[in-house]
């Protein structure tokens, strides 16, 4: 920080590059409504191409935070850096001509009704004051970027929802924005439709190089298109990095309770049996990622420790190209013969949970 | 019906289609920018000023609460500053239009009040500033309540302008009272009457018609 300062100071166009490369930069950010705080101290770097996710129970503040960014909400404290410009002091008026660089993609899509689909993508033209001509030739590129051009003359009315939504998606890209901001932007759709929608917004990402940050509340959508996620709680990011790393080893409660919906669990017919004490059976919770999920782990676990021990539940997926799964493993015994096991997986690079031991098999 | 009493009538349709055109216009001309500023000037509006809603408003609930007869009648010097005289049809369009403005106005409101608020977001994340919201978000989007709204103003304008005789404005209510009332000429009181419902639900029809166009809405 303090050499990037400094290096400025001697040399202003030297630091431009590094600068560049976040396209959002958020310094300590804090806004309270009332007694409540919606945002208490949240920094966060968005960079240059990527699709960072921030993820949050409603309430965590995550609108309060994407709001920000275009100075539809003013923070009381903390600075917001978009493309290296400070935009906490900007009147509303010096604030108009820099959301033009902003697209945004809404939950309940506002789409105009009075408008047709065309003149809706077309509008942050209009806003800009381009001439007519290039303002329909802009909406018709985008209509068909976005497989709707047969819709260009109808009313959003007629539309299905994840129809606006694509409409909504056209309109953000119109005046070609350097950021495109999601508001929970599948919410409202069905689990066919978000995946579409989805596809969609990582289709435009790779190909127009576009970045992209969206806040949800499922983690679904960030396992689909996310590079990086935030995850936000009470106003603060508790937990911050790849995704497939945060799927693989969530270090705080809050963001294993949001991955709970998605990652394997233990059967409730199973865990309702568990009791702490003596038992036949032992099970375990065995995480792995990366080369651990990649290696013959069982097998070598059952030529290394002879033993009986079985499968009871559990997979691996893969999340951005990274293998990451959990399995849950039933082990004859609780002496020598699981300390073995155990060990045997920690040495491979798991994380080894026992959850707890069942009297007869499962 | 004799010859002249029927060219009273053509007469007085014309000056109660006058009286109702002229006012309703008026009022649509200051009444929709009336009820756009009290929208704006609200609480989470786009030019948020609580000062001027209240003062806007307050004025409002003033010329809405003077039963029209007296307004028709406390309004005769401003009529006369404006039209010169305080007599005849034209004089009956300014306390007509006066009291259909502020009416209108509140009318306004209420559509305008109705636009989804995300779609004012939506406006202003894209770059907009108050204007472009009022001229693509607020008026388009509450055109079918703006016109239907224009509507009833027209047909209360009807109704009204029948008290507008008291000044020697004419029309069709005046030549109820003095031919059909006072004269008991049955054939001129049911005549006026029957025009007066053609009339009303002449304008309810093009009112409906043109909403049931510009709404498109699901």
């Amino acid at each position: 920080m303090n050499q990037h300062v400094s290096a400025g100071l001697a040399d202003p166009v030297h630091v431009q590059p590094t600068e560049l490369e976040d396209v959002v930069r958020l310094v300590g950010l804090k806004r309270r409504f009332g007694a409540t705080a919606a945002l208490d101290g949240v920094s966060l770097t968005v960079k240059k191409g990527e699709i960072l996710g921030i993820i949050g129970r409603s309430g965590a503040g995550k609108s309060t935070l994407i709001r920000c960014l275009n100075g539809l909400e003013r923070p009381d404290s903390g600075e917001v850096f978009i493309e290296g410009r400070e935009i906490g002091r900007l009147s509303e008026r010096e604030l108009q001509p820099l959301r033009r660089r902003i697209g945004m993609v809404f939950q309940h899509f506002n789409l105009l009704s009075a408008k047709t689909v065309e003149e809706n993508v077309a509008l942050p033209l209009k806003i800009e004051g381009r001439p007519r001509a290039d303002r329909m030739a802009r909406a018709a590129e985008l209509l068909q970027l976005v497989g709707l051009s047969e819709k260009a003359k109808a009313y959003p009315a007629s539309l299905s929802g994840g129809q606006k939504q694509r409409v909504g998606i056209a309109r953000a890209l119109a005046a070609r924005p350097a950021l495109l901001l999601s508001d929970e932007a599948t919410s409202a759709l069905d689990p066919e439709t978000t995946r579409s929608i989805l596809a969609l917004l990582k289709d435009i990402n790779s190909r127009l190089g576009l970045t992209i940050l969206l806040i949800t509340h499922e983690m679904e959508v960030i396992r689909s298109i996310a590079d990086r996620v935030a995850v936000i709680d009470a106003g603060r990011i508790v937990e911050e990095g790849a995704v497939w790393q945060v799927f693989a080893d969530p270090k705080s409660e809050i963001t294993r309770s949001l991955l709970g919906g998605i990652r394997p669990q233990l059967p409730p017919g199973i865990a309702s049996r568990l009791v702490a004490g003596e038992g036949v059976e032992t099970i375990l919770k065995v995480d792995v990622a990366g080369e651990a999920a990649r290696g013959a782990l069982l097998s070598d676990l059952a030529v290394t420790v002879p033993g009986p021990f079985r499968l009871v539940h559990g997979g691996i997926e893969h999340v951005q190209g990274q293998p990451v799964g959990t399995l849950f493993i039933a082990v004859l015994g609780v002496g020598a013969h699981l300390a073995q096991v155990t060990t045997f997986l920690r040495d491979r690079g798991a994380r080894v949970e026992v959850l707890g031991h069942v009297a007869g098999p499962v | 019906m004799s010859p002249v009493l029927f060219e009273l009538l053509l007469r007085s349709i014309w000056e109660t289609v006058l009286m109702t055109g002229a006012s309703g216009l008026i009022s649509l001309v200051f009444g929709l920018p009336l009820g756009l500023a009290l929208v704006a000037s609200d609480h989470g509006g786009i030019a948020e000023s609580l000062w001027v809603n209240r003062s806007l408003g307050a004025i409002i609930n003033g010329f809405r609460s003077v039963p029209f007869i007296i307004l028709l009648v406390a309004l005769i010097p401003v009529t006369r500053l404006i039209v010169g005289t305080s007599i005849g049809t034209w004089a009956a369009i300014v306390p007509l239009s006066i009291a259909a403005t502020p009416y209108y106005a509140r009318i306004a409101e209420v559509s305008l009040r109705e636009v989804d608020h995300g779609l004012i977001e939506a406006a202003r994340a894209m770059g907009g500033n108050r204007w472009t919201i009022v001229r693509e978000v607020l008026v388009p989007e509450a055109l079918p309540g703006i016109v239907a709204g224009f509507t009833v103003t027209l047909v209360t304008l009807v109704g009204a302008s029948a008290m507008a005789g008291a000044i020697g404005a004419g029309g069709l209510g005046d030549l109820a009272i003095r031919y059909g009332y006072q004269r008991f000429e049955t054939s001129v009181m049911v005549a006026v009457v029957v025009v007066l419902i053609v009339l009303v639900c002449g304008i309810q029809w093009i009112g409906d018609r043109l909403v049931a166009r510009l709404d498109r809405r699901e």
